[in-house]
């Protein structure tokens, strides 16, 4: 087994502010970043703090920045880096810090409960919900979302401008969104939502989420860009909005 | 020392420990029936170990095969139990299973369809028929995602990241927990009159499991601790397919629905050597050559393959392949779809076992087989209940999902574990509610329980000892997975309880340094209570059962024997030490009993 020595850069404090600290571990084939972190929590700083819960890319619990890229933990290998690279992990920028590598990411759960529930209308008249599998499909790719909010964390509309934090939701909602607009079988309307309270039009579709998501998720194409189109119809098409004007829907 | 301590404190009528499947759906349950609810959990809302269960959901809803129904499924359960099982569970389970899914749907999860728009149902081991709702290999997910989702919108309470250490009790009623938050350290009392336990597995006592931090067995503690009694942990699952290259991935799950969905497992030789372990009990319904058994996922007229046995039986037969030197160059066995199935068709099934190979192993399963080995995975036993209520012997405590026991037997069918969570999950809450709303008269939290949960908590940090609990535990790991693991003897469990003596001394010795602020020597010192109580019970169990049955194996009684499968093990704390008895299963009605012995 090819052992070799790594050095790690993590970033060791609380909200009062702190430093980042240098380990050095041996490193073992297949290793990836969360087994180092491991490594050193074992050997070297047992109250190194950090989330952390399968280890296998399902929870999306272990989110941080690895040389300055949302990333999981779990699901970086060490043979990525150069050898001999001093890696430096840091937590999430967008959220704040309880400590070293532990962020307070209620803003997202907070968000949550700003989204209207899922209400679909009446079953088929054999008592069954029908629905098809390329229909299903859509709104599938944005539920194998594991959370690990590193598509709010990289989102320049509120990883640099905390004041904007009350009016937009962000990428993983949008995707929560559009999911919830394109199920076959729901029946509220969430585009006055989208547009006013969650801020859909501060995003300038940099694409940064897509970037970031460790489930390959199309968000910016396949959930925001969509979601942008339907609000546009809606409130924007001069022919809907003069149909709306006079009371047809 | 402890006088200025200061906790917050709470009161509900019913507190829900744990929000994987099960705790969610008791939770959900419970506060829709009117009584003021509570869901703690260890992590975040949404990363329990639930989000890992990839298969499916099994539930005998007749979408696919029109001939299955709850009778079925029912027998699979029992007869996949090697009949260890609480029958009055397994008929409650196969019956409730179809509707607590079509509940899904209604609150909104996405499954995977048939070709008529209804839920499809996929293959999986000792299931009859096509069995599994699921969505794609990522079931447990979006259980979990949706289960939180409609709990969020339904206002329920949730405390996040809060380890509960100790139940009290006023008589022998349960009044209140003792706990504190995992981020600032902050200790909690609740007053409660109803406590629902959904803390899920034990598999983080193991060296290699598929099982996440979380897994401590917290529940089986706290259960043993308020005098509840324990049933079948002796029955431990190992999964047959868990990675095992590289190294530090080692025992991650590789799901079922690989074999439900053509993949096959070869040894060294390139043989399919499952034809060579099929067992009497399952002759009559087991394919004995490639043609009928591959022939058996179009036609089930065809007998099944035998790469679908129940999971106890193909986890022994890879390690016994392994030993005998047909393994791959891992210590494993290949499991091959990549030969078998299209690249579209596989990446469409199993997305995210091709994800974690891909990223984790670089290996591209459209193309390769795995490598494989079993993996500590499910415990089949814990908290013993009443098959309706969830109710223990304990007034006011409950239990559902994982932690509890019965309702597998011996040996759990895939997917029937999802079911599980749901069905039970919703009993645990529904009649924690009916208990409070029973109750008469005053209950109290015990000033000097509280004192002595909030004395054991903060021990590690006072403490004076050089113990390193990382130490402590990676030791422990190697003793269970050495010493009681897929096979057994007598010798070697004798020597587990030894060591596990020392290791509870060790703990006893352990000074964690920084703060109870976030820190994890901390939590991992707290949570080695709860493994040590594991390891002593499974082990203890281990030792009393004198015979081979389902996730049992010892090398020293090798076969079944049908003495012992007319008991259950039950476990007890007594005067601080665990104390095993053999108590007579529940008898069978009739009508039921013609069920399982039906040939197919």
């Amino acid at each position: 087994m090819a052992a070799s020595e790594v050095t790690m850069r993590v970033w060791r404090g609380d909200a009062k502010g702190g430093a980042f600290t240098e380990y050095r571990v041996q490193s073992q084939e297949g290793m990836v970043v969360l087994d180092v972190i491991h490594a050193i929590q074992a050997t070297q700083a047992g109250d190194l703090a950090v989330r952390w819960n399968c280890k296998a890319g399902k929870c999306g619990s272990c989110s941080a920045e690895i040389n300055g890229k949302p990333r999981l933990l779990c699901m970086t290998r060490m043979n990525t880096f150069t050898p001999g690279e001093t890696i430096t992990v840091a937590p999430m920028k967008t959220f704040p810090l309880i400590r070293d590598l532990a962020t307070d990411v209620s803003f997202n759960y907070e968000k949550a409960k700003t989204i209207p529930a899922f209400r679909p209308g009446p079953k088929e008249p054999d008592g069954t919900r029908r629905m098809f599998q390329e229909d299903v499909e859509r709104g599938q790719e944005f539920r194998k979302c594991i959370e690990c909010f590193l598509c709010q964390d990289v989102c320049h509309v509120i990883r640099d401008h905390e004041d904007n934090k009350p009016a937009f939701a962000g990428p993983r909602f949008f995707m929560r969104l559009a999911e919830l607009e394109m199920h076959p079988l729901d029946t509220h309307d969430r585009k006055e939502l989208a547009r006013v309270k969650a801020g859909l039009g501060f995003c300038n579709i940099t694409k940064c989420c897509t970037e970031v998501c460790p489930e390959h998720i199309h968000i910016t194409d396949n959930a925001i860009i969509p979601l942008k189109e339907r609000i546009v119809t809606e409130y924007y098409d001069p022919v809907v909005w003069l149909l709306r004007k006079i009371g047809v829907r | 020392m402890a006088a200025d301590v200061k906790y917050q404190t709470h009161e509900y009528d019913v507190l829900v420990i744990g929000a994987g499947g099960a705790g969610l759906r008791a939770a959900i349950e419970a506060s829709a029936q009117g009584a003021r609810t509570a869901l703690v959990c260890k992590s975040l809302l949404g990363k329990a170990h639930t989000v890992m269960a990839e298969g499916g959901m099994a539930a005998a809803m007749g979408n696919v095969w029109k001939e299955d129904n709850w009778q079925v499924h029912f027998r699979d359960t029992m007869r996949g139990g090697k009949m260890l099982n609480n029958w009055r569970m397994a008929q409650l389970h196969a019956q409730e299973s179809p509707d607590r899914v079509l509940e899904l749907e209604e609150w909104g999860a996405l499954f995977d369809r048939t070709k008529a728009g209804l839920i499809s149902q996929r293959d999986f081991g000792g299931h009859r028929y096509a069995r599994l709702a699921h969505i794609g290999d990522r079931t447990g997910l979006e259980l979990i995602r949706t289960l939180q989702q409609h709990a969020v919108h339904k206002g329920l309470e949730v405390h996040m990241e809060c380890n509960i250490q100790r139940l009290v009790k006023d008589g022998n009623r349960v009044s209140g927990a003792v706990g504190y938050f995992r981020p600032t350290g902050q200790l909690v009392v609740f007053k409660t009159k109803a406590v629902v336990l959904a803390t899920g597995g034990i598999g983080k006592s193991w060296k290699f499991t598929s099982n996440s931090w979380e897994c401590t067995g917290d529940g089986i503690r706290l259960a043993l601790d308020a005098g509840a009694e324990l049933i079948d942990m002796e029955c431990h699952q190992f999964h047959p397919t868990g990675m095992v290259w590289p190294p530090s991935v080692r025992g991650i799950l590789v799901t079922e629905g690989v074999r439900g969905d053509g993949g096959t497992l070869t040894n060294s030789e390139g043989k399919r050597f499952m034809f060579n372990y099929i067992p009497d009990f399952f002759k009559a319904e087991t394919a004995d050559n490639e043609k009928e058994a591959d022939a058996w996922y179009e036609d089930k007229k065809n007998r099944r393959t035998p790469d679908l046995l129940p999971r106890d039986e193909v986890a022994r037969a890879i390690n016994s392949e392994v030993k005998a030197g047909r393994g791959t160059p891992h210590g494993g066995v290949y499991l091959d779809i990549a030969s078998r199935r299209p690249a579209d068709y596989i990446r469409k099934r199993l997305p995210s076992m091709y994800h974690q190979f891909k990223e984790l192993a670089d290996v591209d399963i459209t193309k390769e087989p795995m490598e494989v080995g079993p993996t500590c995975h499910y415990m089949n036993g814990g908290i013993r209940v009443d098959a309706d209520s969830t109710a223990t012997c304990v007034p006011g405590l409950f239990a559902a999902g994982e932690v509890a026991g019965g309702l597998h037997g011996a040996n759990r069918l895939g997917g029937n574990s999802l079911s599980d969570l749901v069905v039970f999950g919703r009993r645990a809450g529904l009649y924690a509610a009916q208990y409070v709303k029973s109750l008469s008269g005053k209950l109290t939290v015990d000033a000097g329980q509280v004192e002595a949960g909030v004395q054991g908590i903060l021990r590690p940090v006072q403490g004076k000892g050089n113990e390193n609990p990382y130490a402590v535990h990676a030791d422990l790991q190697e003793c269970m997975q050495s010493l009681v693991g897929i096979i057994r003897t007598e010798g070697e469990l004798k020597k587990a309880l030894e060591e596990i003596a020392v290791f509870k001394q060790r703990l006893g010795r352990v000074t964690v340094e920084g703060g109870r602020a976030f820190n994890p020597a901390w939590h991992l010192t707290l949570d080695l209570l709860a493994m040590l109580a594991v390891s002593e019970a499974v082990t203890r169990a281990a030792l009393e059962r004198k015979e081979s049955r389902g996730g049992h194996t010892r090398d020293d009684y090798p076969k079944a024997d049908p003495k012992w499968g007319k008991v259950n093990v039950v476990l007890r704390r007594k005067n601080d030490e665990i104390s095993v008895s053999p108590e007579p299963l529940l008898e069978m009605p009739d009508d039921l009993k013609k069920l399982v012995e039906e040939k197919q």
